[in-house]
């Protein structure tokens, strides 16, 4: 056996020994994932879930040890993601501070920086959300305006930032101010603070879908130490694009199928039935959802060679943009092939049969997709610049 | 294992990209189609392709081959895509070798197809469609068996030295048992190949069996169990097909790039347009994805995987349709000129239309991929 054998066999039994059972089920709703946090919303066997993994550093398996990581190796990080995969574990912790700001703390964070925020990242105690768009900035992220006024040892900031995802229920922001009005990517710094610090408020937006996952938030005089900035004053663009790289990434999963089951095939076959020959007995569904599954699986095993590339240090760095653009699209097109498949079933949005709309909210939530993050759009002028290398 | 290509498969793609861009870029296949030629490939080339040990990429070690696997063909294969190279590399270096490793006809027929000399030929398809179903019959007869019916679209079928055929020795041409599968020299008594010119000017032969004798050794495997060695044959030709179309939807999709960076209109390179930029873009995501599908089928196929099967039919449906989108957007980037003949993007589109159609289209694969799911 080569020691990653035995790493594999180890991780299993492990696995087998602490994921609770309720923690092997499919996630059906937002409130099946778990965030942790200051206020946590734990249901049964989350926070065991939860724990036993930051005991081993497994929230965050390829972080450095020192950091609340699990320090495996890339292979050995794929071992146990494979073997979670298997054994259909739920991810034991779901957090803006693991998929985003981690790695850029990592990056760009002083040590101090990186013993503070990451271990308690990795452990689940603090809750993140990103506050980067505001009402006049959104693909054209860089012309932001909310400003930080140099007071001596801290900043004081104003303004206002818009659609910030869970900033109800997070407990820090992590934040783009602009720090110098002169020049445009030049004047922005990335700071980090408590949003239960005086001045800052929410308030919540309805989504078509009808839930309120994200927020308006005000800054009015708010106090923030400038050893809570990250990387040099005016130099938070860089922190900021790297981050997005990150954040793509985490996106660009969800065009992959979930690790229980196939919801789309399962619930065309539940409500259109098979032919006498086994196949679905709507052919030209059935032939949408075979071109559309090609393209799933395919990007399945693309989701899988970006990571090994990333790892490698092999990846072009604008790679994220390809993967969250065909991602996103593909996982659009997935919501609507279930809600073709699924029919009236479906269109109910209240009823106990439908979970209160779950299906037809989560098809709505998914145009989100590829919006956030950067829309569609601006990832395919990032794919020509700076891959295809086109002129401007 | 990774999905990207390891050291020494990075360092066999320098020296076979150098080797196919010096000896078969895309002007051979021009001076062939202009020459009409009536071989279809240069036997010099496949002399050299031996030369330099290509030709036993597949072929174990102890045998005298390279002992290497089907993401290596796939290197091959994608530069014999890039430069539309024609050579009968994919159905004798990788689909009959594939296919009668491990039997008693790889002692007869591999020295051969090592040396460059035998070129193998796939008798498979009976009707324009590619299709489960085999309906030539094979009737015992004396020693051995008579061979009766029609294939069509066998490449390379008019000159090769060895020819592998799907015959029925059982049951009716839907059942998925009673097929016997043959290893057939060329000249036999009764067998006409009419060789035909196809859009992409490769030439294929349709070949008819008028009672064709053959001995009883020239069975692969077992009687009436075919559907295994011609699987094989099949998971390999369609893995290698990928291949090759990767290398097609790429070299088509590098010259539009370099076409949008170097056409003026407008005052301004049409690379700049954002209507272009946009497209190339997709492309570009389009033939990555393909790029991830085809890798993944090659490492399943090469560790014997009970997955490689549905990863072979996402490869060559995915490839399909990433190509067919690439050669598309290829000749509509370059205007009038890329509906010249003189351009080189049309052979690229004439290309990708007969490696899609080649053991299975995008739309048959994406039915095996249904059913596998269950549905
Ligand atoms: C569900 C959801 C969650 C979000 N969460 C957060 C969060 O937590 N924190 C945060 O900071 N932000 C968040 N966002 C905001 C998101 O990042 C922005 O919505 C996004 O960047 C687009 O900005 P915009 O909405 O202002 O659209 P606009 O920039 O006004 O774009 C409008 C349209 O124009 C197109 N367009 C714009 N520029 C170009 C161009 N140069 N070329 C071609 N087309 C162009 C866009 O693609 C789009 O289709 C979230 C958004 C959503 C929908
Ligand atoms: C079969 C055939 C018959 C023809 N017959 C005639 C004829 O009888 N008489 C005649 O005068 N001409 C004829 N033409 C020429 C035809 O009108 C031109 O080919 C056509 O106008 C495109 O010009 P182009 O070939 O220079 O391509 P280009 O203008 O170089 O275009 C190249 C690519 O760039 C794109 N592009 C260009 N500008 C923009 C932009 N601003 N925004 C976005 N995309 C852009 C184009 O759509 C195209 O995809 C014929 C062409 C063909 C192929």
């Amino acid at each position: 056996m080569t020691d990653l054998d035995t790493f594999r066999a180890e991780t299993r039994a492990w696995l087998e020994a602490n994921c609770p059972p309720e923690m092997r089920e499919p996630i059906r709703t937002d409130k099946d994932a778990c965030w942790g946090g200051r206020n946590p919303d734990f249901q049964p066997g989350q926070k065991e879930w939860m724990d036993a993994m930051a005991s081993r550093g497994w929230t965050v398996p390829d972080w450095p040890v020192a950091y609340g990581g699990g320090g495996l190796s890339p292979a050995e990080t794929k071992v146990l993601r494979e073997e979670m995969a298997a054994m259909k574990c739920r991810n034991p912790l779901n957090s803006f501070g693991i998929s985003m700001l981690g790695p850029a703390l990592l990056k760009y964070g002083t040590e101090e920086q990186k013993l503070d925020y990451l271990t308690k990242i990795a452990k689940g105690q603090i809750r993140w959300c990103q506050g980067y768009s505001e009402p006049n900035a959104g693909s054209d992220l860089a012309s932001l305006a909310t400003s930080a006024e140099d007071a001596g040892d801290h900043y004081v900031i104003n303004g206002q930032k818009v659609w910030t995802s869970y900033a109800d229920k997070a407990d820090w922001i992590f934040c783009l101010v602009r720090t110098d009005k002169t020049t445009k990517q030049g004047g922005i710094s990335f700071v980090l603070f408590d949003m239960a610090s005086p001045g800052v408020s929410t308030k919540p937006i309805l989504l078509i879908s009808g839930y309120s996952p994200f927020c308006e938030t005000f800054m009015d005089n708010v106090k923030v130490p400038k050893s809570q900035r990250v990387h040099d004053e005016n130099k938070g663009w860089d922190v900021a694009k790297y981050l997005l790289g990150h954040e793509r990434e985490m996106i660009s999963g969800m065009g992959l199928a979930s690790s229980g089951g196939n919801p789309l095939i399962e619930g065309a076959i539940a409500t259109i039935g098979l032919d006498h020959d086994g196949r679905l007995a709507d052919p030209l569904l059935r032939a949408s959802i075979a071109s559309f599954e090609v393209r799933a699986n395919a990007f399945g095993s693309m989701s899988e060679r970006f990571i090994d590339e990333l790892k490698a240090g092999r990846a072009h760095p604008a790679q994220p943009s390809m993967m969250k653009y065909y991602g996103t699209e593909l996982n659009k097109s997935r919501h609507e092939l279930m809600m073709a498949a699924g029919g009236s079933n479906l269109l109910e949005w209240e009823s106990e049969s439908s979970r209160g709309g779950a299906e037809a909210r989560a098809w709505l939530r998914t145009k989100a997709n590829s919006i956030e993050g950067g829309t569609s759009e601006v990832q395919l002028n990032i794919i020509a610049k700076r891959i295809l290398e086109l002129p401007a | 294992m990774p999905l990207f290509l390891d050291d020494d498969q990075t360092a066999l793609q320098d020296t076979i990209r150098d080797f196919v861009g010096e000896h078969a870029p895309v002007k051979h296949m021009r001076a062939l189609r202009d020459a009409n030629d009536a071989t279809g490939f240069s036997r010099d080339l496949w002399k050299s392709f031996a030369e330099m040990g290509f030709t036993g990429i597949l072929i174990g070690e102890a045998e005298g081959g390279l002992g290497l696997g089907h993401v290596e063909a796939g290197v091959v294969l994608e530069e014999i895509g890039r430069n539309l190279s024609p050579s009968p590399f994919l159905t004798t270096a990788v689909a009959a070798v594939a296919t009668l490793k491990g039997t008693a006809h790889a002692a007869r027929w591999f020295p051969g197809i090592l040396a460059g000399d035998t070129v193998a030929a796939l008798a498979i398809d009976e009707g324009a469609k590619h299709r489960d179903s085999v309906g030539l019959t094979a009737e015992r007869s004396g020693n051995g068996f008579k061979l009766t019916g029609k294939k069509q679209f066998v490449t390379h079928g008019h000159v090769a030295d060895l020819l592998i055929v799907a015959a029925r020795t059982a049951g009716s041409a839907d059942d998925a048992a009673g097929i016997t599968l043959f290893a057939i020299p060329k000249d036999l008594a009764n067998l006409t190949a009419t060789p035909e010119r196809l859009a992409d000017s490769s030439i294929a032969a349709r070949l008819d069996f008028d009672g064709v004798e053959i001995d009883a050794d020239a069975v692969i495997g077992d009687v009436d169990g075919g559907r295994s060695p011609l699987d094989r044959l099949l998971r390999a030709g369609r893995t290698g097909a990928s291949a090759e179309l990767l290398g097609v939807g790429g070299g088509a999709m590098d010259m539009t790039v370099g076409y949008l960076k170097q056409r003026k209109q407008f005052g301004t390179m049409i690379g700049s347009f954002q209507a272009l930029q946009h497209r190339a873009a997709h492309l570009y995501s389009e033939m990555e994805v393909a790029r991830a599908a085809v890798i993944k089928a090659q490492q399943l196929l090469d560790a014997n995987s009970d997955t490689a099967d549905t990863a072979v039919s996402v490869a060559k449906a995915m490839t399909a349709m990433a190509t067919t989108l690439s050669v598309q957007e290829g000749v509509q980037m370059h205007g009038g000129i890329g509906m010249t003949d003189e351009y080189n993007i049309g052979f690229y589109m004439k290309r990708a239309r007969v490696l899609a159609e080649m053991f299975g289209d995008a739309n048959f694969h994406a039915d095996r991929v249904a059913r596998a799911a269950g549905y």
